[in-house]
């Protein structure tokens, strides 16, 4: 399959004449700046990861200034989500599910921060403070060394711990 | 008012004021017409219960569950639908709001509200169930809750809106584009990614809901409408659909809604909501006030189809009789079953179970708690069990 299959109604426009027909066809088309400005998402392959860079001791003098209050010192949670440690426990009888215990790809963390954090202002750190944050967090279980920084090839070429712990259950019915 | 009937008597003929019969409010003219409907002060007030994650720190986190032992009926009102917001709720002024798809489109489109109502519409009614609901029966311990701080976070509602197949066709889809990052424009930018195949006939982008328009907690002006998936996945708020090839694997779909098996393995993008059935009358904090006939009734839903059948036990599941599903079963939808029973006095354990036309059958939570690791919380959808105790009491158990 190619094209998304449609509903009734617009096969039922659509056996009337070329497909554009199906609908009004009053879409505007939005400018290359438009879409540029919007499009924030990072894939897992690291596409769409912005310039800029950071380091672990940056993102440790940011993370106690915007961050512990609700994470935690050193990511350990509450009242928010835990964001470190739990490696190797996901068998156990106690799974601990942090970021670096369980999430599968770094560049969700990226793409999390920079368009949600911190909940009381999201949108409000800059692309090299999302990078430090992130050395930050990696680091503090290994995944990162303690002098690492980060950037768009350097984030994108991370793998995390649990990369190959999810099955895909997307196509069932 | 005893005076104004009066005066109303004696102008039609001179009878003494003791003379009307009636109720009261048959001696004077009624309230008059007015802009919008109220709920009657003298009926019970209908309310959704709040849970604040956060508290404070950010209230707009949290969600609100609909009580759905104080409904009856396939629709939920409007004003009673749960939310779970990730960020708070945005006031969004249509005139300054597009949806823009882009990615693995020919061409890059733009819609606003305008636009969106030249468009075909269509209407179908479906259940959004939050893949949180029923959580509470997750944890080791039965909570003392009822029935809607349970399982309300689902409701069901009829949607109206543009079949969203035409928006895409119009944009047209790239060969290799295989799914969809939704993203909304709130706080949290909310996004998740959606398979193109096999439901993408389904969706549709809901403008209306129980025939008025979204109200800015449902979405407004305009959500994703994903009949049976994961109610995470109808993105209110809709900013922009991004084709792409493969799935961005976005918070939502990682740390959030992923579910951890025995083994350490989860199991990622389980969207379609399992097959579940609560009795909502009599149910958990009800209390029975003598022996006699009662009607047990229940809501029953699959996120597979519809349903086929909904069984009832009054003895923890030891036996089993058919429920009446009193409404035509509609896809993907609400479906209400009742059965009469007597009660003896007797302690009693009521118990519902639905199996869909796919075959899906409720588990027990036994075997649903086997299937997950310790602390797995969302798609539970084990059988319920209502504890009656001989005093008519009922309470949340597990079997």
């Amino acid at each position: 399959m190619s094209t998304p299959r449609l509903c009734t109604a617009a096969l039922l426009l659509l056996c009337l004449g070329s497909a554009w027909a199906a609908g009004p066809g009053l879409g505007r088309v939005p400018s290359a700046e438009e879409l540029a400005e919007l499009d924030l998402s990072i894939a897992p392959d690291g596409r769409g990861l912005p310039p800029g860079s950071g380091d672990v001791a940056q993102g440790l003098a940011l993370y106690q200034a915007r961050c512990e209050a609700c994470h935690g010192a050193g990511g350990q949670g509450k009242p928010a989500d835990r964001l470190s440690g739990g490696l190797g426990s996901l068998a156990s009888d106690k799974p601990v599910k942090t970021v670096n215990s369980y999430w599968p790809y770094a560049t969700t963390l990226f793409d999390y921060i920079r368009r949600a954090m911190p909940l009381n202002a999201p949108r409000s750190l800059t692309d090299s403070e999302v990078y430090s944050l992130c050395a930050y967090l990696l680091a503090l279980d290994g995944i990162l060394a303690a002098d690492a920084r980060l950037d768009a090839a350097s984030l994108a070429a991370v793998r995390m711990p649990n990369r190959d712990g999810f099955i895909d259950r997307s196509q069932e019915r | 008012m005893g005076l104004q009937a009066g005066a109303l008597a004696a102008g039609l003929g001179g009878a003494p004021a003791q003379a009307a019969s009636g109720f009261p409010w048959q001696q004077v003219p009624g309230a008059p017409v007015r802009l919008t409907g109220e709920p009657s002060p003298f009926a019970p007030p209908l309310r959704r219960t709040l849970l604040q994650g956060y508290g404070a720190i950010a209230p707009g986190t949290g969600s609100s569950w609909t009580p759905l032992e104080q409904l009856r009926g396939t629709i939920t009102p409007a004003y009673l639908h749960f939310e779970r917001h990730h960020n708070g709720v945005p006031a969004i002024d249509p005139a300054h709001f597009n949806l823009v798809i882009h990615g693995l489109v020919n061409r890059p489109l733009a819609f606003d509200l305008e636009t969106l109502h030249r468009y075909p519409m269509v209407t179908r009614q479906g259940f959004i169930e939050c893949a949180g609901n029923s959580l509470p029966n997750s944890f080791p311990e039965p909570q003392a809750k009822p029935c809607g701080l349970i399982h309300g976070l689902i409701s069901c509602s009829e949607w109206t809106g543009v079949p969203l197949g035409l928006l895409l066709e119009e944009a047209g889809v790239q060969a290799g584009a295989q799914w969809m990052l939704a993203e909304g424009a709130d706080a949290a930018s909310m996004s998740r990614s959606i398979p193109l195949y096999p439901r993408g006939d389904d969706m549709l982008l809901a403008l209306y809901q129980n025939g008025e328009p979204l109200r800015p907690e449902q979405g407004y002006p305009w959500r994703l409408f994903l009949p049976g998936y994961e109610g995470n996945m109808n993105v209110k708020w809709l900013r922009r659909l991004k084709l792409s090839a493969g799935p961005t694997h976005t918070r939502d779909e990682t740390s959030r809604y992923t579910d951890l098996l025995r083994d350490g393995r989860a199991e990622q993008f389980t969207f379609v909501m399992g097959v579940k059935s609560v009795i909502t009358r009599p149910s958990g904090g009800m209390r029975l006030a003598a022996r006699g006939f009662y009607e047990l009734s229940g809501l029953a839903w699959s996120g597979s189809g519809r349903i086929a059948c909904v069984e009832v036990s009054a003895d923890g599941g030891a036996s089993w009789t058919e429920a009446a599903l009193q409404s035509p079963a509609q896809d993907r939808s609400f479906t209400l079953f009742s059965i009469p029973w007597h009660w003896d006095g007797s302690p009693a354990r009521l118990q519902s179970r639905a199996t869909d036309e796919q075959g899906n059958t409720q588990p027990t939570r036994a075997q649903w708690t086997q299937r997950y690791a310790p602390g797995q919380r969302y798609h539970y959808n084990a059988i319920q069990t209502w504890a009656l105790d001989a005093g008519g009491n009922l309470s949340n158990v597990y079997a």
